[in-house]
């Protein structure tokens, strides 16, 4: 960068008293603007402090009980998180068993074939998505889609597949499968901006050469693009599960909110976000405070390690991109 | 010699081109469905009393959200004067004077807390600010919705200034200006419509939250007095009118619901338009 250059020279020339100095702003701009900058790691630490520091008297009663137990009785003060812990994880799933083919289908289209023009419209409405409330997901959720999926969906899926363990039970509307349907739709848009941005960074001469060889339109994106930018969409497909796990509201409004670890997708279930939304505010006594918070921080180490992953992998494509 | 595209190959190629296509329709879609139902159905459900009226006790129907609309407005306040200034003046420090490793590491940082889930920054605030005060309070959901805000306000700042052209620089900087006044009063200004733009979208963002006020800001059916009071705000409106029983309450959720993403949406598409065409962007 240039400005280093610059900033070398200024603090030459500026070599005289301290009261000019201060005048001039700089040393204090540059402190005020540091100070802000390593405050933000100060909140990171404290995030991370205060988590750890309120679920000590859930760690030490528990231990690593809580995560395999199943038995979540604020009356009888036992606390075990596990049909959270599934609850998070299965329609996490579900949800990128979805979004994922229809993100990366949606992202080689508008990275590959639509006309830029176009391809930034749609790009644009799509990252909209993005930008709706989550509590609103959830309102449509209740109202819209768990009627469609009770008279549409689960019939078809009972008639096609009635024998997998899956789609076994009585249905209620509320369920896994409905919270993963409402997660697959919130994630798509972050799927599809970052895939869409790693395939613009694949070089041209690749696909020129592989056209040039007599490949298809198709088999070039196939073969040769999609592999080249395999790492990022790897890393879209991370941040957008970081999503899922963290997602609070849609899933608490339409998962069902009851702690039962079933095989069934029909029945209903409870995630980790969803306990902490709806119990945090009522809950009385240390230990169920304490629980709920280490409930967090089990989310809160999940989300962390997901999301460091997920920026590794796009910074990776990223400097691959710019060395090619 | 004339290379024959066998005709298999051809139909796997369209269709597979064509199947991407309807992928992106079907998501375009989505969000046409979304605008869709809520226009027509919040609208219907949208009135005068809305903006002017309390919430009526269960049992009864009409009333409006008067107090969440200003609830909201007092709570998105407070988070904007913790989350702006710091993440606006950090994002200065890592487009101005940061050295690489350093600034690598804190945009790593702020990636991170970007990432952290909205119901952690909730237990978070509880536990720095409902606690010791014992008391639910506008000021503790502020403080939830105001650590959210500093990760878009930081990497806001820095992009924004960093596509500022040198050359202004330098030549502010030849005409004899420290660098602390070419930063503010040359850079700082040049960038303004892309931050001011990258901060309502930051707002935007943060308004539409419900998971960390839960249980800070909590909730309140009348008005709240000044900062330390319970709140009502209208997500969490949204949510305890959604789950709720009665009817008449499912349409104000929706009416409420209406308002929040008309908000939300005029913001984004204004701020992003501004963005797109602003002369900061120029150089990119």
């Amino acid at each position: 960068m240039a400005s280093s250059t610059i900033a070398s020279s200024v603090r030459h020339r500026t070599n005289k008293g301290l009261l000019a100095r201060l005048r001039g702003g700089d040393e204090i701009s540059y402190l005020v603007t540091l100070i802000c900058a390593v405050a933000i790691f100060v909140v990171v630490t404290l995030i991370v402090l205060e988590l750890w520091k309120n679920s000590q008297p859930a760690i030490k009663a528990f231990g690593w009980s809580f995560l395999t137990t199943t038995r979540w009785d604020p009356n009888g003060g036992k606390f075990g998180a596990l049909p959270f812990v599934y609850g998070t994880c299965v329609t996490s799933a579900i949800a990128l068993l979805i979004a994922v083919p229809l993100g990366v289908a949606s992202a080689v289209f508008l990275a590959e074939m639509a006309p830029p023009k176009l391809s930034n419209l749609l790009t644009f409405l799509i990252e909209l998505l993005a930008a709706v409330p989550s509590v609103i997901y959830g309102l449509l959720g209740i109202f819209v889609l768990l009627p469609l999926i009770r008279s549409y969906l689960v019939p078809a899926l009972k008639g096609g597949f009635g024998y997998l363990p899956l789609f076994q039970g009585s249905f209620y509307g509320v369920s896994f499968l409905s919270a993963g349907l409402v997660l697959s739709v919130m994630i798509v848009p972050f799927i599809v901006s970052v895939s869409r941005e790693v395939l613009l960074a694949v070089p041209t001469e690749q696909r020129e050469a592989a056209l040039a060889l007599g490949a298809t339109k198709w088999e070039t994106t196939w073969d040769i693009v999609l592999p080249y930018a395999s790492t990022g969409i790897f890393g879209s497909v991370f941040l957008a599960l970081a999503r899922a796990l963290g997602e609070t509201m849609a899933v608490t409004m339409v998962i069902g909110n009851t702690p039962k670890i079933t095989a069934s997708l029909l029945s209903p279930g409870y995630s980790i976000a969803a306990v902490i939304a709806n119990e945090f505010a009522e809950a009385s006594g240390d230990l169920y405070v304490s629980s709920l918070i280490l409930a967090g921080l089990v989310l809160f180490g999940l989300t962390i390690v997901i999301n460091a992953l997920a920026r590794i992998l796009i910074l990776t494509t990223a400097r691959r991109a710019a060395t090619a | 010699m004339t290379m024959e595209i066998s005709p298999v190959r051809k139909v796997v190629n369209s269709a597979m081109l064509s199947l991407s296509g309807i992928c992106t329709l079907l998501v375009i879609g989505v969000l046409f469905f979304i605008l869709g139902y809520l226009f027509v159905h919040g609208l219907r459900s949208l009135n005068l009393d809305f903006f002017t009226k309390l919430p009526k006790p269960s049992g009864e129907t009409g009333g409006g959200m008067a107090n969440a609309i200003v609830g909201s407005g007092k709570i998105l306040m407070v988070a904007t004067s913790i989350g702006v200034p710091i993440g606006f003046l950090a994002g200065i420090f890592l487009a101005e004077y940061s050295g690489k490793t350093f600034a690598f590491v804190i945009r790593y940082i702020v990636d991170l807390l970007n990432g952290v889930p909205s119901i952690v920054i909730g237990i978070v605030a509880y536990a720095l600010v409902v606690r010791p005060m014992r008391h639910f309070s506008a000021l503790a959901g502020g403080v939830a919705l105001g650590i959210m805000m500093i990760p878009i306000a930081v990497r806001t700042t820095e992009e924004f200034l960093r596509s500022v052209s040198n050359s202004m620089r330098e030549g502010a900087m030849a005409l004899g200006a420290t660098k602390a006044q070419t930063i503010f009063t040359v850079v700082v200004p040049a960038a303004m419509s892309g931050l001011i733009s990258g901060m309502m979208l930051n707002l935007a963002r943060v308004a539409g939250e419900t998971a960390p006020l839960l249980f800070t800001a909590l909730g309140n059916m009348f008005w709240s007095k000044g900062w330390l009071q319970p709140i009502a705000t209208l997500p969490v409106m949204i949510y305890n009118y959604a789950i709720a029983p009665e009817e008449d309450l499912h349409q104000q959720a929706w009416a409420a619901g209406f308002v929040l993403l008309m908000l939300v949406l005029v913001v984004n598409i204004t701020a992003r338009t501004i963005i797109a065409r602003g002369p900061a962007s120029a150089r990119r």
